[in-house]
């Protein structure tokens, strides 16, 4: 339903996420995130979101945990290639306004 | 006013449902001819719903979500989502965006998710009986349809 392929180069790590992000699979991408946050000292992640086709609020809840994760890790959480429904979501949220984001524009960190 | 064509179904709180209970009322959805973005948010809204019956209604056990959808003659889709779990204490409180009990993983989003994709929501609780989540979309009102919208019977 929902894939999530990690990329790791030293303290930089991008997260791809594709497919269906509901409650269900977002405690799996979570885990999946969080395990290789912790295995290594990030402290750049990038959340990629081209490849999602559904998101609930449950996406919001993961972009925010992570950020919070991040931020007491001394990190920093950028998300990118957000799709229409995807922006949709997070202007509803509101969540632009605290979490760095990069648009649709070709990243430099991944 | 009699609906013109109704499903309802019922199934356990388990996560892994989510994505069937919304597929299978956009499934349904689709006889009304919604557009892509009318039948996102028709999926978005339900699995809102599902999904907080699946997280709060039933916090520690699995319990039964009953869906039903109707459509109307004048295309209106009405949704509803039942659970007979805890039930909420302030409904109104529990609507405010950003208001959750669900902690760090929850941004309490559902309910302006829901009232903003779709026309009209409804909520009834009882705290300890469960609750009501009516959702209504009203889908294209054509105004001369030239197609009769269902002609078999
Ligand atoms: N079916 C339900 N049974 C019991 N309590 C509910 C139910 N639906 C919602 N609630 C209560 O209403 C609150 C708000 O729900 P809402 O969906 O808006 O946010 P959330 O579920 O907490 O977070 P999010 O939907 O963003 O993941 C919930 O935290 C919960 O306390
Ligand atoms: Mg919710």
């Amino acid at each position: 339903m929902a894939d999530v392929k990690i990329e790791r180069k030293d303290s930089v790590m991008c997260a791809y996420v594709s497919g269906e992000i509901d409650h269900h699979s977002a405690a799996e991408i979570r885990e999946t995130i969080d395990r290789a946050l912790i295995a290594k000292d990030i402290n750049l992640l990038t959340m990629d979101f081209g490849g999602v086709t559904f998101m609930d609020s449950s996406g919001v809840g993961l972009i925010l945990g992570r950020y919070k994760l991040l931020s007491a890790l001394g990190g920093r959480l950028v998300i990118q290639g957000t799709p229409p429904s995807v922006n949709r979501m997070l202007k509803l949220a509101g969540i632009t306004k605290i979490i760095e984001f990069k648009g649709e524009t070709a990243d430099e960190t991944c | 006013m009699k609906p013109v064509n109704y499903v309802k179904f019922t199934f356990l709180s388990r996560s892994i449902n989510e994505s069937f209970a919304r597929g299978a009322i956009a499934a349904f959805a689709a006889q009304l001819d919604p557009t892509v973005e009318q039948l996102a948010d028709i999926k978005t809204a339900v699995s809102e719903a599902v999904t907080n019956c699946i997280v709060h209604a039933y916090p520690a056990d699995v319990g039964q979500i009953q869906i039903t959808a109707a459509v109307y003659e004048n295309e209106r889709l009405v949704i509803t989502i039942t659970d007979k779990g805890v039930g909420i204490a302030d409904v109104e409180a529990a609507r405010q965006p950003m208001f959750t009990t669900g902690g760090a993983e929850r941004a309490g989003l559902g309910f302006a998710v829901m009232e903003s994709f779709m026309d009209n929501v409804k909520v009834r609780s009882k705290l300890g009986k469960g609750t009501r989540v009516t959702l209504i979309k009203q889908l294209h009102m054509r105004e001369h349809t030239s197609r009769p919208l269902f002609c078999a019977a």
